[in-house]
C-alpha cells in the first residue's frame, strides 16, 4: 500500500492564498484613496495605471520561472512561509521602496542573457553565463529563517549551492581577505535606479560584503531558486545571496560581480546610515537598532492579521553553533 | 393663495441644496473618511492585504490620520480666501476622525505589531524618539478631541483657542514622526513636512503674535 506522508513544508494548496488575490493588493489599497501623496506620485512612473486599469488589470509580461533539479532539504520542523508570500512582500529597492513594488514593477526584467563574474585577487577569473548558473554546480535545497532587520522574518525553501564552491573554482590567493558584491547597474530595467524618489535615495549599484572566512562558511549560499523553481525577478533572479545569520539586506540579489579584495569594501546600507547598519549586521537581539527594538521578530508564515507570530530572536538568527566562533573575541556590540 | 406662496419662495433643488450644503458635506466625510477604514479591515480580515497585513493596517491607518489633520487645517484659508465660511462647520469631524485614524495607528501598533506585550509596547514608545513624538501627537490630538465638545468650549472660552492652537505643534509632530519612520525613502514625508509647513505660513501673522 502507498502511503503519502506530507512533508512539514510541503503545504497544501488551500493553505496558500491565490497568487491574483496577492498580485490585485495594491489596486484594492489604490482604490480605496488613501494613499499617501508619494504612491500617489509613485503609481504613475510605477505600473502607469490608468482608468482603464480598473477593470482590466491585466499585466502584459509575467516573469517566466522554471523548475530545477535538485536535492531535496531534510524534512524541517519549521512552518515555510507560503511561496505567495516570499514573492510579493520584497525589499528590493530597485524596484521601489514599498513591499509590494517589486512584484508590481519586476515582472519584465530581463536575466537572461547574464554574466556574473568572478575576479580580483583569485588565480583563475571566470565568468558564469546564465545557464552556467543552474549547471556549473550541483543544486541543493537550503531551509533557511530569514530575519529582515525591520524586525520581520520568514522562513524559505531556497535552492541554490555554497558560496564556498563557486569562490573555490577561482583559486583566490593570499591578498583575498574579503568578498566583494555588486547588483546589476541597468536603470533601464530598474526604475529604482533611474529615479531617486522610487529607489528611496540609495546610491545604486547595490554593494555588499563579507570576510572571506564567513564567505567560506558552509551556510553561505548563492540561491538560484525558490520553492522549487528558478527565483521570480523581484526576489533577486537570477542569482543572489543568502547568509541567514545576518539581516537581509546583506543578502544581495541579481549578483554581477564577486570580488574577491584586501580591503573591507563598502556596503550599500552602511554607505546610507553608518550608526544604523555595521558591515557585519549578525542578527543580535542584544543589540537594537537605533530606532527600533531587534530583541523579537514578527515570523510571517501562514497566519493573517491576528497571527500571534511574535517571537524572541536568536543571537546570529539561531544558527550561533555553526558561525559564532567567527566572531570569537570581537566586540559585538562595536561591529553591529 | 397657493400661487402665491410659489411666488414669494419658490422651493428648487438649488436651495434644498444650499439650505442643506453643510449636512450634505458632513455625509460626504463620513463616507470618504469611513469607507476606506471599513474596506481596509474587511481585506485584513479576509487575508487580502498582502504577506504582511500588519504593516499595511498600521501605515494605511497612519497616513490617514495626517491626511485628514492636513485636510483638517485648510478649512479655514479655504473658507477665507473662497468666503465660503459655512465650510468652517465641517471642522470638528474631520479633526475627529483625524483623531479616530490615529487612535487605530496606535492600536494596530499594540494589537497586531507588538501583541499586547505591554512591555515592548511601553519601552518603544519611550525608548524610540520617533515612536515618543508621534505619542506626543496623539496625546495632543486626545486633548483637542475632548475638548471639542460644544459644552467644554464655551466653558473654556479663551482658553480653548489657546489649546487647539497645539493643533500646529500636533502637525509638525506627526511630520516629524513620519520622516524618522522611513529607513531611506524620505521623499514623501518631505512631500508632507512641506505641506504641513505651507498651512503653518497661512498663518504666520497669528503665530508671529504668539511670541509678542
Amino acid at each position: 500500500m502507498l502511503i503519502k506522508t506530507r512533508k512539514s513544508y510541503q503545504l497544501s494548496e488551500q493553505q496558500v492564498t491565490d497568487e491574483s488575490v496577492y498580485h490585485s493588493r495594491r489596486d484594492l489599497l489604490k482604490k480605496l484613496g488613501y494613499l499617501g501623496a508619494g504612491s500617489l506620485l509613485a503609481q504613475s512612473a510605477a505600473s502607469q495605471a490608468s482608468p482603464i486599469d480598473f477593470f482590466s488589470s491585466k499585466k502584459d509580461t509575467v516573469f517566466q520561472r522554471h523548475a530545477l533539479t535538485y536535492a531535496k532539504a531534510e524534512e524541517s520542523s519549521q512552518i515555510l512561509t507560503p511561496e505567495a508570500k516570499i514573492t510579493t512582500h520584497n525589499n528590493f529597492y530597485e524596484f521601489g521602496t514599498n513591499k509590494g513594488d517589486p512584484v508590481e514593477n519586476a515582472q519584465d526584467f530581463n536575466v537572461n542573457p547574464w554574466q556574473l563574474k568572478i575576479s580580483g585577487e583569485v588565480d583563475k577569473p571566470y565568468t558564469l553565463g546564465y545557464d552556467d548558473l543552474f549547471k556549473r554546480f550541483p543544486l541543493e535545497e537550503r531551509i533557511y529563517r530569514l530575519r529582515c532587520v525591520e524586525a520581520w522574518s520568514m522562513v524559505v525553501p531556497w535552492v541554490g549551492f555554497g558560496l564556498a564552491q563557486l569562490i573555490k573554482q577561482a583559486a583566490p590567493n593570499s591578498k583575498a581577505k574579503y568578498v566583494a558584491f555588486e547588483t546589476l547597474y541597468d536603470p533601464k530595467q530598474m526604475p529604482g535606479q533611474e529615479s531617486r524618489r522610487i529607489g528611496g535615495g540609495v546610491q545604486y549599484p547595490y554593494v555588499e560584503g563579507l570576510r572571506i572566512d564567513e564567505a567560506m562558511n558552509p551556510l553561505t549560499f548563492m540561491s538560484v531558486g525558490l520553492y522549487g523553481k528558478t527565483l521570480p525577478a523581484q526576489n533577486g533572479a537570477p542569482i543572489r545571496l543568502v547568509v541567514p545569520w545576518k539581516y537581509g539586506f546583506k543578502s544581495i540579489k541579481s549578483i554581477v560581480g564577486i570580488k574577491l579584495v584586501e580591503h573591507k569594501p563598502p556596503t550599500t546600507w552602511n554607505i546610507l546610515a553608518k550608526n544604523e547598519y555595521g558591515f557585519y549586521a549578525n542578527v543580535n537581539p542584544e543589540v537594537d537598532h537605533p530606532r527600533w527594538s531587534q530583541a523579537s521578530e514578527r515570523r510571517i508564515t501562514t497566519g493573517g492579521l491576528f497571527a500571534r507570530n511574535r517571537i524572541a530572536t536568536l543571537p546570529f538568527n539561531g544558527y550561533g553553533e555553526e558561525v559564532a566562533q567567527l566572531y570569537k573575541g570581537m566586540d559585538l556590540r562595536k561591529n553591529y | 393663495m397657493s400661487a402665491s406662496a410659489n411666488t414669494t419662495k419658490q422651493v428648487t433643488f438649488k436651495s434644498v441644496f444650499l439650505r442643506n450644503r453643510v449636512l450634505l458635506l458632513k455625509i460626504a466625510i463620513h463616507l470618504l473618511a469611513f469607507l476606506p477604514l471599513f474596506g481596509l479591515y474587511f481585506l485584513a480580515f479576509t487575508e487580502q492585504l498582502g504577506a504582511d497585513p500588519v504593516e499595511e493596517v498600521i501605515h494605511f491607518t497612519g497616513i490617514g490620520a495626517f491626511n485628514l489633520l492636513l485636510l483638517s487645517l485648510m478649512i479655514s484659508p479655504m473658507a477665507k480666501k473662497f468666503r465660503q465660511g459655512y465650510l468652517v462647520q465641517t471642522r470638528r469631524l474631520i479633526g475627529l476622525y483625524s483623531f479616530t485614524y490615529a487612535c487605530l495607528h496606535l492600536l494596530n501598533f499594540l494589537a497586531f505589531e507588538v501583541q499586547f506585550d505591554l512591555k515592548l509596547f511601553f519601552n518603544e514608545i519611550l525608548d524610540r524618539p520617533y515612536i515618543t513624538v508621534g505619542m506626543a501627537a496623539l496625546i495632543i490630538l486626545l486633548s483637542l478631541a475632548i475638548t471639542s465638545i460644544t459644552a467644554l468650549r464655551r466653558r473654556m472660552g479663551q482658553k480653548w483657542q489657546k489649546l487647539h492652537n497645539w493643533v500646529y505643534i500636533a502637525a509638525l509632530l506627526i511630520a516629524l514622526h513620519f520622516f524618522w519612520s522611513v529607513k531611506s525613502d524620505i521623499v514623501e514625508p518631505m512631500i508632507y513636512f512641506t505641506i504641513a509647513l505651507f498651512l503653518l505660513a497661512l498663518r504666520k501673522d497669528k503665530i508671529k503674535r504668539w511670541f509678542k
